[in-house]
């Protein structure tokens, strides 16, 4: 043994040539393995909270028993379908708003300001560095001054929504720019004939659809898990709507039975924006 | 490549225009782009713009196009002044250097989008469209995305989508920079084509000097933000106006020489001078290539026109050979046979064919 062990080692060091495909093999199953690790700890580190929380869900009243009470106690709410109702409606004007500020704005920045991109760029990564309940403590009193002398719906959210939402929607916006060549673009059409306002919405716009789509799924992800400024401001919306189910019923599994509705509600929705997105996209290429 | 005889005859032919650009001026921050160009394009005639980069050849372009407005001068078409008119109400259409077709657009819809602009009837703009891509000889191309297709079919589609609105004038922006010699000599061959058949004005800027030759009715020849020179490619290639001209469209050979009594005499030979008032003095003469002749020289004989080959250059039908003269080296431009019988190393004689000789301003610098 211990002479072999020496002269297979001096071979290998003489640059004795080996098998260039079974050290690249040997070196692929190695980073195979190291990435089903690594995504075996990634999902059990995300999913097993899920589950469990699922789990409890189905809990029953008995230690070991399961059913469905908590489920079905979620739909018993009178209060649930307007909070929805409302949350999708916030989505919407969301993302309607956050879209069309942000599109023409950041086109045009590239097109006829392109100095003034460095000022856009802070002002719309600045609510990252503030905090949602800083953010709602220099909101609160302009809503309540406002509320003084008219009504304001739960759809007023949007305001708030819009500033939370503009980082994410600005960096989605902001690659999806990156891609295309704006300048080449916008002057091949105005040599065609076409005004500032056909270049952005009828050239560089169409080519944005992608980044569009992807700050839109940003924007209603954050809507629809937005709970802090509502419940802070009064408002009902879905997150505060199911904390309050959880907090009016003594099923301790309602708690859980919510929290995974409202999970499963938001992928379900993103899931449907995101495929139709994809097929749209995948329609013009 | 070539399209149909018949395809061509469908272009929308258009009388051209002339273009007067008069004292354009145009500065960014501390330099002048364009420093009091003046350039008249004659109805229907290509003009090849050709310089260094930053020379101001695009900004002259661009300016023409609207894409940017001039610190003062004037841009008249059709005797219609049109400096201060915005690039979407010019009626000038442009191929860029970049690849430009719209990418959501299919090569149909890119090829109409101008005349749907300009609220053209759908069935009148897909056959315009149709017929715009025949003269580039793409028609089966029109339902394909840009991605779909190679950067020449790009490019003439460009050229498509640029003429299929009529314009008073066309503007080409390096449009062949981008692609590969063989597929570059094809199209610039194709422009040129469909230019003298549709009879646009057209400006063409470019950097590469053999383009500019071989397409143009007259090359202008920039430097600084002025034209150095403006006339047919033979003039500016034979009689250049200036050293810089000389020596910036085709290669040159810088050699020392003594003007006396009208005449140039290089190295002993006696050459006539494309201006006679030059000087008097020393100068520097710059002699092309194709003007050298070199014969092969058994004797041991010394002189001023006898040097050693010390390489050679294939080119194709052509071969350039570099000759050591002791004191400098000369550059010769002869055909592939003739440079074949003399291999580095061998002893030749040169002889200067007596073409009128440009003078260099600058002092003598004797180098290729």
């Amino acid at each position: 043994m211990v002479a072999v062990t020496p002269v297979s080692g001096v071979g290998v060091a003489l640059g004795t040539p080996q098998p260039r495909g079974s050290m690249r093999g040997r070196r692929q199953r190695r980073l195979n393995i190291f990435r089903w690790v690594v995504f075996t700890v990634a999902t059990l580190f995300f999913m097993v909270p899920l589950l469990a929380m699922v789990k409890f869900s189905f809990q029953g009243v008995l230690p070991g028993s399961y059913s469905f009470a908590a489920w079905t106690q979620i739909g018993s709410s009178p209060d649930l379908v307007d909070a929805i109702e409302i949350t999708l409606e916030l989505t919407l004007i969301t993302t309607a708003v956050v879209l069309m500020l942000l599109v023409p704005t950041m086109i045009w920045v590239r097109l006829r300001v392109h100095w003034l991109s460095r000022t856009v760029e802070f002002l719309c990564l600045l609510p990252l560095t503030i905090p949602a309940i800083v953010l709602v403590v220099g909101l609160a009193p302009i809503y309540r001054s406002v509320r003084q002398h008219i009504s304001l719906s739960p759809l007023q959210l949007f305001w708030a929504y819009a500033i939370l939402a503009l980082p994410y929607a600005y960096r989605a916006l902001s690659a999806g720019l990156e891609t295309i060549d704006v300048p080449t673009l916008s002057e091949a059409a105005r040599s065609l004939g076409a005004s500032w306002f056909t270049v952005i919405m009828r050239i560089v716009a169409p080519n944005m659809w992608q980044a569009m789509l992807n700050a839109a799924v940003l924007t209603i992800s954050l809507v629809l898990g937005e709970f802090t400024i509502a419940s802070i401001l009064l408002y009902t919306n879905l997150q505060v709507e199911l904390y309050d189910i959880s907090r009016a019923t003594e099923n301790a599994s309602v708690l859980f039975s919510t929290s995974s509705a409202a999970l499963l509600f938001t992928f379900l929705l993103l899931f449907i924006i995101s495929t139709v997105g994809r097929r749209r996209g995948r329609q013009r290429r | 490549m070539s399209a149909p005889a018949s395809d061509v005859d469908s272009a929308p032919s258009r009388a051209g225009v002339e273009v007067r650009l008069q004292s354009l001026r145009r500065e960014y921050g501390a330099v002048v782009a364009l420093d009091g160009f003046d350039l008249t394009m004659k109805p229907g005639e290509l003009v090849a713009l050709l310089g260094p980069s930053g020379c101001g050849k695009t900004t002259t372009l661009r300016l023409l196009a609207g894409l940017e407005d001039a610190d003062s001068g004037t841009i008249v078409v059709d005797n219609r002044d049109i400096t201060r008119l915005p690039a979407s109400k010019r009626d000038m259409g442009m191929v860029f250097q970049a690849y430009s077709l719209f990418p959501h657009m299919t090569v149909r819809q890119n090829v109409a989008f101008g005349l749907r602009l300009r609220h053209m009837d759908k069935a009148v703009r897909d056959n315009r469209a149709m017929e715009m891509l025949d003269l580039v000889g793409l028609s089966a191309q029109g339902d394909r995305y840009a991605h779909q297709i190679s950067g020449g079919q790009q490019q003439r589609v460009a050229l498509a989508r640029a003429l299929a609105i009529e314009p008073q004038v066309l503007l080409l922006d390096e449009p062949l920079s981008a692609l590969d010699a063989k597929v570059r000599a094809q199209l610039r061959d194709q422009i040129r084509r469909i230019q003298l058949e549709v009879g646009i004005t057209t400006l063409f800027v470019t950097h590469d000097q053999e383009e500019a030759l071989a397409i143009a009715d007259r090359v202008g020849v920039m430097r600084e933000g002025r034209l150095e020179q403006l006339g047919p490619p033979t003039d500016v290639y034979a009689r250049p106006a200036t050293s810089f001209v000389a020596e910036f469209v085709g290669l040159t050979n810088r050699l020392a020489g003594e003007v006396h009594a009208g005449v140039l005499t290089v190295r002993g030979s006696r050459l006539p001078l494309v201006d006679p008032t030059t000087r008097e003095g020393s100068v520097t003469a710059l002699v092309r290539p194709e003007a050298v002749t070199l014969a092969s020289d058994s004797s041991d004989e010394s002189g001023p026109l006898v040097g050693t080959v010390i390489a050679t250059t294939f080119l194709g039908a052509t071969s350039r050979v570099t000759v050591d003269l002791g004191d400098t080296t000369i550059l010769a431009q002869l055909t592939t046979s003739d440079a074949s019988a003399l291999p580095a190393g061998s002893r030749v004689t040169l002889v200067i064919r007596p073409d009128p000789v440009l003078v260099a301003a600058d002092p003598v610098a004797p180098s290729v």
